[in-house]
This record gives structure tokens, sequence and C-alpha cells, in this order.
């Protein structure tokens, strides 16, 4: 046996475009609560995927209990007792927990039957044993509240015997009371010698529940420590230090007229009273937590969700804005943070994919015409160095960055004067995110209006004129460049906000 | 270089397929296959499945389906039968635009059910359509065949039963709807966008394209070319039986995906349904001289469809590739 249940060693994985992880090592002590955290994007997400064999790691070795193994199929993960439970639950919820608990490997009596009474004992043990031996086994899982379906996910974990339980963000979707039973049950599991990996972004939970944390930031092992010797202000450090001054060329354009004003927007259960003013010659920063309501408050405004109350100006005009199609046609363009799901047509050309917002302009006759589309879209390419062979390759072909000029192109095109960029440069290397921000300065110096929703702090402070925090669909700080406040821990705390029970 | 080969085989494999099966037949019917009055039968016979594939193309490309074309077809025969017989109309201009406003109407209702009613997949909207119109279709004729000989519409059958030269007049009619379509389809910003809808439906609507309305124009337009089909019908069988259209579906949708359209949308072109629609045609005209009898045709046609998605599924698999090697 060795000292770890789980031992990383210099794990490194790539995507397309970016590397993931770099030789990135994490060990796990038999029993402890390990708290993982670094900022959106850092690779928290991708460790989690190695360790439970979504993703096979290029270099790096895995030891369990000290003995090396290959995981290369989640089916591999959970022989080894790994489990996971993830912020999106696995909840069949039209079958009993019973089945949940047993899904994928059924326990058969000798003639081919299910063994239900030998499954609902075992599913009750497992229960009882997180403290929860009131839910019923027979309970449709959709019945249950969501914090009761995440203790059948970990019954689940439990169930297999595992020696680590990871959970990814366990909290996130979780009431008060709620969070106080999780803490209540990830207490006994430890007890009970299983070691929990607890992936989150709330520094009070780690503080609370961990014994030990490691910091990860950009695929890399920051720092791992008890958590006695950290605080708030070493830990955040952790998290975002780095040297800024290169990474991000800001320039500044002349603050104008009002561009896009909205008041009390409200969509139920999402936004909450939402107002803000972004002008002219600005680039207008939205910080955040992931799921905070930024997406959605831009989403509304475009016209790609309903709204339930409130108002957009633009110009100093009230707008109705009721589909993408009137949006555009009052010159707003939105790039969306799902590049692959929501921005680009993957099949279709490159060339199709940069004039998708602008096909009316491009008209002679009833025809389009070619002639003119060429000559856009070959300047959209060169301009934005877009690298791709020709126009007519399909837009799938092109990595991660070419693929998110593209998109930034075919809003280039539409003639707007307002741009919002959601997340413009998440999973895009390096050189591709300058190319970005420079577009982003060329476009506020013409005078336009930019709003920019990022998660990642460094940018929203190196790029932004002012930074609008949100959390829980509320407007929570507005921070203006030239004051004092301008900084990470303000904007976290307006981001984190709540503390823990 | 390999990849452009490969590419381009691919593109021509229906048109290698075709001429194996032309030499095949001719040497397994001597005399018979190879000779001009039945190359001119099989275009003939071509033609109705061409138009309505056009239509089934289109609604391919946005990775829809349309099951309700065969029943739509017969339904527009149906009624141009009724319309002679019980109204005695003889105008060729009423029979011909009632029956494509009574199927483009059709193929509105599909494509209204699809959008507005937020139906999951248009193989609902349209299986649940299909039987409404051969319900339809039989109620009108009162499950009896109308027949138009010596009735006096000879002008309304001209398109399905003349010929130029000996060359049917209804595919030449196929070569100038097709002419249009491709031009439709490549040139024009419906066109282009119909196939962005097909390959991603929310970044079309998020970039300012009218999905729905797209989609309820792509089944209304697959619906009109039922109706053009179904005055091909009536003039080249001069009879309107409701229960004709039985292999219309599956003959469409065979046809373009031989010639290269994809289940999952965004792909195909009109002149690779062209070829997909004379294989067919040439399989079926094999067969019926090789003397077998529908159950047969039946057989063989199922299987070229699977076979046809197989290499389709194979062909998205090789792209995948493609592109995963290209990333790295």
């Amino acid at each position: 046996m060795g000292q770890y249940v789980v031992e990383l060693k210099n794990i490194t994985k790539r995507f397309p475009g970016v590397v993931a992880l770099k030789d990135m090592s994490l060990a796990i002590k038999p029993g402890e609560i390990h708290g993982l955290v670094g900022e959106n994007g850092a690779g928290k997400s991708t460790l989690i995927k190695v360790l439970t064999g979504v993703n096979i790691p290029e270099e790096g070795e895995i030891y369990v209990d000290g003995r090396k193994q290959n995981i290369r199929t989640p089916v591999d993960s959970r022989g080894m007792g790994i489990a996971c439970v993830y912020q999106e639950l696995n909840i069949v919820s039209l079958l009993s927990v019973t089945d949940n608990i047993f899904i994928g490997r059924s326990i058969k009596k000798k003639n081919g039957l299910l063994d239900y009474k030998r499954m609902d004992e075992e599913a009750k043990e497992a229960l009882e044993s997180l403290g929860h031996g009131e839910i019923d086994v027979h309970t449709q899982c959709g019945k249950l509240g969501i914090g009761l379906q995440q203790m059948v996910e970990i019954a689940k974990a439990v169930a297999v015997k595992a020696k680590l339980i990871i959970m990814d963000e366990p909290t996130s979707s979780l009431g008060e009371g709620e969070v106080k039973q999780l803490v209540k049950t990830v207490r006994r599991l430890k007890d009970s010698g299983i070691a929990i990996l607890f992936v989150s972004h709330k520094l009070e939970e780690l503080f609370e529940l961990c014994d030990r944390v490691t910091v990860i930031r950009d695929g890399r092992h920051i720092v791992t420590e008890d958590i006695e010797n950290m605080d708030n202000d070493k830990l955040i450090e952790a998290m975002v230090g780095r040297t800024l001054e290169n990474l991000f060329p800001k320039e500044f354009g002349k603050k104008g007229n009002e561009g896009l004003r909205v008041e009390h927007l409200v969509s139920e259960g999402v936004l909450r009273d939402v107002s803000f003013t972004a002008y002219r010659g600005e680039i207008l920063g939205f910080a955040g937590l992931v799921g905070a309501g930024r997406t959605e408050t831009m989403r509304a405004i475009f016209g790609a969700d309903p709204l339930d109350g409130g108002k957009v100006f633009i110009e100093g005009e009230e707008v109705q804005m009721k589909n993408p199609t009137e949006a555009i046609a009052k010159k707003i363009a939105f790039l969306t943070e799902d590049r692959k799901g929501q921005g680009l047509v993957l099949s279709q050309s490159v060339k199709t994919n940069l004039i998708m917002s602008s096909m009316k302009k491009l008209k002679k006759n009833m025809l389009l015409d070619f002639k003119k589309i060429e000559e856009v879209s070959e300047a959209n390419i060169k301009q934005l160095r877009i690298k791709t062979p020709t126009g007519n390759e399909v837009a799938a072909q092109l990595s991660g960055g070419n693929q998110q000029k593209v998109v930034i192109g075919k809003w280039l095109n539409s003639n707007s004067e307002i741009f919002i960029f959601d997340e413009p440069t998440r999973g895009i290397d390096v050189g591709a995110k300058i190319e970005v921000y420079n577009v982003m300065n060329e476009l506020v110096k013409q005078g336009k209006c930019v709003i920019m929703i990022s998660s990642e702090l460094p940018e929203v402070l190196a790029m932004s004129d002012r930074v609008i925090v949100m959390r829980e669909g509320r407007i929570t700080g507005e921070i203006e460049r030239d004051t004092e406040f301008f900084n990470q821990e303000s904007i976290m705390k307006a981001a984190w906000g709540g503390k823990l029970v | 270089m390999t990849k452009n080969l490969k590419s381009i085989l691919m593109k021509l494999a229906p048109l290698v397929a075709l001429f194996v099966l032309g030499i095949v037949l001719a040497i397994m019917l001597p005399g018979k296959f190879v000779r001009m009055s039945n190359f001119m039968n099989i275009l003939k016979q071509a033609s109705i499945n061409c138009l309505i594939a056009s239509g089934m193309l289109v609604v391919l490309i946005t990775a829809g389906i349309d099951l309700s074309v065969g029943s739509n077809t017969v339904l527009g025969a149906c009624l141009i039968g009724v319309l002679v017989q019980n109204f005695g109309i003889r105008s060729p201009i009423v029979l011909m635009v009632s029956a494509i406003l009574i199927c483009t109407f059709m193929g509105f209702i599909n494509g209204t059910l699809l959008t507005r009613l937020d139906l999951p997949h248009p193989f609902v909207s349209t299986l649940g359509m299909k039987n409404v119109l051969l319900g339809l279709a039989l109620l009108i004729t009162d499950s009896t065949p109308v027949g138009f000989m010596n009735k006096g519409v000879d002008s309304t059958l001209f398109l399905g039963s003349k010929t130029i030269n000996d060359f049917p007049i209804s595919f030449i009619m196929v070569i100038v709807i097709f002419s249009i379509f491709h031009v439709f389809l490549t040139r024009s910003a419906l066109g282009r966008q119909i196939y962005c809808v097909g390959g991603n439906a929310e970044a079309a609507r998020l970039s300012g394209i009218k999905s729905k309305n797209v989609l309820t124009f792509v089944y209304s337009l697959s619906g009109f070319m039922c109706g053009l089909a179904a005055i091909i019908l009536v003039g080249r069988v001069t009879t309107a039986n409701a229960t004709a259209g039985t292999t219309y579906d599956t003959d469409a949708i065979a046809a373009c995906i031989i010639g290269g359209a994809s289940f999952t949308g965004g792909k195909g072109t009109i002149w690779g349904t062209l070829l997909g629609a004379i294989l067919i045609a040439t399989i079926r005209n094999g067969l019926n001289l090789l003397g077998t009898k529908n159950d047969v045709q039946y057989i063989v046609i199922g299987a070229v469809i699977i076979l046809a998605v197989t290499i389709d599924v194979i062909r998205n698999k090789m792209e995948a590739k493609a592109r995963r090697l290209a990333a790295k």
C-alpha cells in the first residue's frame, strides 16, 4: 500500500490548440478531503476527466494505491475505486432509487432475473451509511429534491466501494439547507476512510471542509498546502497570479455617448432586476461566476430568450427586439460563448459562416453576389489572419482560435455598433487571444460599444474600462477602471459573496 | 493529393455505381437493356421520383425528413381526378394549379406542425400527415381509381405522357427544374440559409436567420414538388389511384441518400439526387426486364437504401477522422 490512494504524476493532456494539463501532479491521501481550486478554464474538468477515464493523457503516470495503472475507460476508473459525482447529476429521473444506484451493474439471480431484494438492501445500506436511511429506495428519483438526488449519486459511489469520490462543484445547485446536509455527509464519508476530491469555486467551503487544498492554474500545479496554512488572499493569489502586461495589449478609446442601456430586466428564476449602461468607445467587462446570469442577460437583450420584464434602449431610444433577426437589424452583434454549438455551422464553409449574418447585403438582383462575397471573406481572412487553406474549407477543419476568428469576422461583416463578446477567448491559444483583444481595441477606437463577458479575472481587469459584477442574477458591483477598487479582490468579493452556512 | 482523389471518388460513387449496374444489366439482358427506347423508358420512370426527391433533398439538408410525399402526390392526382370526374372541369390550368395548391398547402401544414407545435422531429408530423393525406385521397375518390382516358383532358396529361423525338417531356421538365434548384441551393441567400439551418439551427438563429420560417418554407417546397409530381403522374398512368404512392417515400429518400445527402443534414446536391433517382429507376427497370415481380423489387430497393446509408455513415466517419488528423 502506498501513502496515497491516488497519485497523478506529471500528467500532460493536449487538445487541438490548447494544452489543458501541463506536467500536472496531484496526490490524495486516504481519508482526506482534498480541495481542488482554480479559475474557470484552469484545467479542473480535464483533470477530473483524466481520473475518470474520459480523457486519456498523453504523458504522465497514474498510481492507485501505490500501483501504476492505466485508466483508459470510465469502467477502468470505476474498477479501481474512483467514482465521480458530476455537477450535472447522472440520475435517470424515471427510475427508482435502487435502479439508479445499480445502473449498469445490476445484480442478477441465478435464473437471470434482477435480484431486487439484494439490490434494495444494498441500496438502503449505502444510503444509511450517508445518514440518509430515510430515503425510500423504491421512490422515483425525479420525485426527490436535488439535494437528495445528489445523495443517491453519492450512494452510487459508496455502493461500488469507492476509495476516492470526486465531487465536481457539488454545492453549485444546492440551497443552504442542502449544503448543510452535504457537508455532514462528506465528513461521514471521510470518517469511514473514503478520500474526497472536492472541486469548488467557493473558497469558504474549502476552508470549512478540506484538510488540504491544491491550486491549479493554466493546467499546471501551483501549490498543495494544508488548509491551516492558507488564507483567502494566498489562495486567490495562487489562482490568478501571473504577469499581465504582455498578454493584454490594452488600448483606450474615447468614451462617447450612451450606446446600450437596459433597465430592470427580469426573467423568472434567472435575472432579477438587471440595469446597466454601456457607452461607445469603452469596453464594459462583465465578471462573475459561471451561472451568475451574465450570458442570460445578453441573450435576453439579443432576443434569443424571452424576457419577463424590463426595457432596452439603444442610443437612448427604447427598442423591442423579439428575436435575433431584429437585434441584428438594430446593429447588435452577439458572439456566443459556445462557439461550436451556437456560433458556427461546422459543416459549412468558412465563407458561408462569414456571411451568415449579412447575406441580405450581399445580393445582386435575386441571387448572392459571389464576387462580393469572395472579396469580403478574403478581406476577413487577411485582416483577422484566419489560418485556412481557402475560404471553401469547412469550418470544422479549423483550430479553435481560427474558428473563433471566423465568428468574429461574421459579426464584423454585420456592420454592428454594439458588440457583445461572451467569453471570446475561451479555449483558444495565447496568440489568438491577443488578436481577439486587438479586434476589441480596434472596435473601441472606432467608437463602437463593446461588452465583454469573461470569467477570467486578469482578462477582465486588463481589458475593461469598467467592470460590472453579477451574482445570482443580480448586479452586485460596478467598478470604474481608475478607482482603488479596480482589482481582483473587490471583484471576487462581489462575485463570490455569500458565506457557507 | 490522395485525399482529393478520395473525395472525388466519393462524389462520383453514384455515377460509378450507375455505370457498373448498366454493364451488369447489359450482359444479363442482351438486346433488351441497351436500347434507346428502354433508356427513354428509364428516364420516364425516373421523372416522378426526381421531382419528389428534389423536395425531399431540401428537407434532408435541414436534417429533417418528409414521409408524407407519397400520400401527398397521390392526393394531388386524386384531386385532379375528382375535379374532372365529379365537377367536369377540363381546364388544364385549373386542374394543375389546384393540385399544386393543395399539395403545397399540405407541405405548409407539415412545416407548421413541426415549427409551431414544436413536435420533436419531422418524423412525427410527416408520418401522421402521411396517413391523413392517404385517407383524404381515398375519401375524395371513394376508394375507386379515376380514369382519364377520353375525358377531354389530354392537355393536362401531355406533360407526363408526350415525348419530343422519343425524349419524354417530363424529363425535360426535370432538367429545367433541377437547374433552377441548383441555382437556388447554391446561389440564393435562402438556399445557403437552408444549409446553415441544417448544419446548426441554433447558430443560424443567433446569426439572424429565421430558422422556423426557413423550415416551414422547406416543407412547403416539398409539398409543391409533390404537386408537380402529381401532374406528371396522372399523365403517365392516366388514372388517379389513391394507393399508387406506396413506393414514393422510400424511392425519394433513397435517391437523395445515394446522391450524397445525409440524415444528419447540411449535405447533398441536386445533381447527386438526379443520379440517385436514375439509379433507382434503372434498378427497377432491370428487375422488370428480368421478369421479377414487385416482391423482389421491394427487397432490392430496401437493401440499396441500407447500403447507401451505410456508405454515408462510413463517409462521415472518414471525414471526422480526417478532421481529427488535421487538428493535430
